[in-house]
């Protein structure tokens, strides 16, 4: 059913509609309001049988999850941020114990200094953690992705985080299409573990395994993920017949087939690119997007066969490795080994930096000219930058950064945006 | 495509009537967005909120910079932000006040757009004598309704009903359609002053 809806409440709403039996979650903005919506789904008797467990961090959250699925419940949690990497010891406890639980992570920042918008830090300093991260465009597919990561996790028996821009999308209202119960029912069977704890037949999950073995358990962990390459894009075709949209998959392209350049990019940015493609074509750029929607596992193949035949790569994204540069930047150059195209790493949007098109149409169109730097910081204030290594150059005692920059800003709540 | 900024302060609604309006545009057959400009919201900072309306898909994730339409809960940011930031040149301009432009000193920056699409409502005092409380988000949409005729007073009247309990509803919708009627009489007037001088001028 056609619902003009609040990201938020649609992921709820369609995370509901999966039947979890156990849900565990600690509020941090911008993932609360989803949780919240469970909360009172669950609260009403709309969503049962179903457990909500308040929990007292993101930590317990986690460890509240590994609990349930262990026991054989369909467990769902979310977070977001700082609240991630609370939760990062048992987040990797998850995937080594094969647990099939699914996430939300609303994308937020990372501090210090303390921000609460978004950008993909979070996420990003977990893409090592053994779960599979899948990146929604729109909030159509933001739900969409949650009924396709608890088939894709309970098959593979693997957890699957289902990654939002934070307030961009987990705040924005727009149409989405929600599912009937039936329909979601007919596509995610009951969930069947491979292990489960149980009086009757009791196993131990999660024994120390020593040098003998532990090498050979993370190569398994490995290869579900490159199952997962095989699965993720079978389970998005079945969702498009049976829900008559395409959503998820590993990488989809817009305006790629003839392009010289070609923008890679995960995440609600990809809606603005569109827009910016469409402006520059009809200019006579031959450019196109390439959105990525599996993160992890990498789909080194796809990335390749939908980039090689351009000659230069774009690589968008608000995330970035201090002291490198680009982080899904590093993965595409991987990906494109080899084949000589020139690759321009772009960061952009930390910390909630709005992407606008008439920036994104200046970069491109540097881009076109092979006239960018080997790494770009989109609409960086250099002046306040230059200022404060000044500063730094000239005084030892210059003071806290974060303060310093501000005070450089000026006051911010006379400006529009 | 329509974009239109709503600027207010928190705890006026100003996220709110953005989200009205989506659904409003969205019971018409639209496409629409709404969004917040995200921050720590705290009572009385000034809040801005967006809602795109259009008849295909909206990509776009940028702020609203250049707005076709411009509502203004509190007249008291009007010396604080500047509100008319990248406003179009055709655009609409809603504020919410019993004065008029040139009572607010605004009679230069009105004289940049044109005057039959700027006006003022008394959002507050309607949304006091039907609410009983100083909400004005709204009322402020059933004005808009008559200004721009952009969106139904119906499709208003149905957006609040399905977001708020009935009783809140029922007092919303009697603002909302006085704010209607108040600015189509404010139309109305200003439409006959411009025939009445152009009757003069022949």
């Amino acid at each position: 059913m056609l619902k003009q809806i609040e990201g938020s409440q649609a992921v709820a709403q369609t995370v509901a509609l999966s039947r979890p039996e156990v849900i565990c979650a600690y509020p941090i903005s911008p993932q609360t309001h989803i949780v919240e919506g469970l909360g009172e789904l669950v609260k009403s008797g709309a969503l049962a049988p179903c457990e909500f467990i308040n929990v007292e961090s993101e930590f317990a959250a986690m460890s509240v999850a590994i609990g349930s699925s262990a026991a054989g419940a369909r467990t769902y949690t979310a977070t977001a941020s700082q609240g991630l990497l609370f939760m990062a010891e048992a987040v990797y406890n998850a995937s080594g114990l094969g647990l099939p639980i699914v996430m939300t992570v609303a994308n937020r920042a990372i501090g210090a200094p303390i921000n609460i918008w978004n950008d993909h830090s979070d996420s990003m300093s977990q893409r090592d953690c053994g779960w599979i991260q899948l990146f929604a465009a729109h909030n159509q597919e933001a739900a969409d992705l949650h009924i396709q990561a608890f088939k894709l996790a309970e098959e593979l028996s693997m957890p699957v985080m289902v990654c939002m821009d934070g307030f961009i999308l987990t705040h924005a209202v727009e149409r989405v299409d929600i599912p009937a119960q039936t329909e979601v029912d007919a596509f995610l069977p009951p969930y069947e573990p491979r292990q489960v704890l149980d009086v009757n037949e009791p196993v131990s999950i999660g024994a120390m395994v020593g040098p003998e073995a532990f090498m050979e358990v993370r190569y398994l962990a490995h290869a579900k993920q490159l199952m997962a390459l095989e699965r993720i894009p079978q389970i998005a075709a079945e969702f498009a017949e049976r829900f008559g949209r395409t959503t998820g998959g590993l990488v989809r392209g817009y305006r790629c087939q003839d392009a010289d350049t070609i923008v890679v990019a995960l995440g609600s940015v990809i809606g603005t690119l569109k827009d910016t493609v469409d402006e520059l074509r009809d200019d006579g750029l031959r450019i196109g997007v390439l959105g990525i929607h599996s993160f992890r596992p990498f789909p080194l193949a796809a990335v390749r066969a939908a980039l090689e035949h351009a000659k230069r790569v774009v690589v968008l994204e608000k995330s970035f490795s201090v002291g490198l540069g680009g982080v899904v930047s590093t993965d595409v150059r991987l990906a494109l080994s080899g084949l000589g195209l020139q690759g321009y790493p772009v960061v952009a949007g930390l910390g909630g930096r709005a992407i606008t098109k008439a920036s994104l149409a200046r970069m491109l169109r540097e881009a076109v000219a092979d006239q960018l730097q080997p790494l770009t910081f989109l609409d960086l204030d250099w002046r306040i930058v230059n200022r404060q290594l000044e500063r730094e150059a000239a005084t030892r005692r210059s003071g806290p950064i974060a303060e310093n920059l501000l005070r450089d800003v000026g006051t911010v709540a006379s400006k529009v945006s | 495509m329509l974009q239109i900024r709503i600027h207010g302060r928190g705890g006026q609604g100003v996220v709110t009537a953005a989200e009205l309006l989506s659904v409003a545009a969205f019971e018409q057959g639209r496409h629409a967005q709404a969004f917040p400009s995200f921050g720590s919201e705290r009572t009385g900072a000034p809040v801005v909120a967006f809602c795109r309306i259009d008849d295909r898909e909206i990509r776009l994730r940028e702020p609203i910079l250049a707005p076709d339409v411009l509502i203004v809960q509190d007249p008291t940011l009007l010396h604080q932000v500047d509100v008319f930031q990248g406003l179009k040149p055709d655009g609409y301009v809603l504020i919410n006040s019993r004065r008029s432009f040139d009572q607010l000193g605004l009679g230069e920056v009105a004289r940049q757009f044109r005057h039959e699409r700027l006006t003022t409502v008394p959002a507050t005092e309607i949304a006091l004598k039907h609410l009983g409380r100083p909400l004005p988000n709204a009322v402020l949409l059933g004005g808009f309704a008559a200004l721009s005729g952009l969106v139904s007073l119906d499709a208003v009247a149905h957006a609040i009903r399905g977001r708020f309990s009935s009783k809140l509803a029922d007092g919303n919708i009697a603002a909302a359609t006085e704010a209607f009627e108040f600015v189509r009489q404010e139309m109305e007037e200003l439409a006959e002053m411009k025939e009445a001088a152009h009757a003069q001028a022949d």
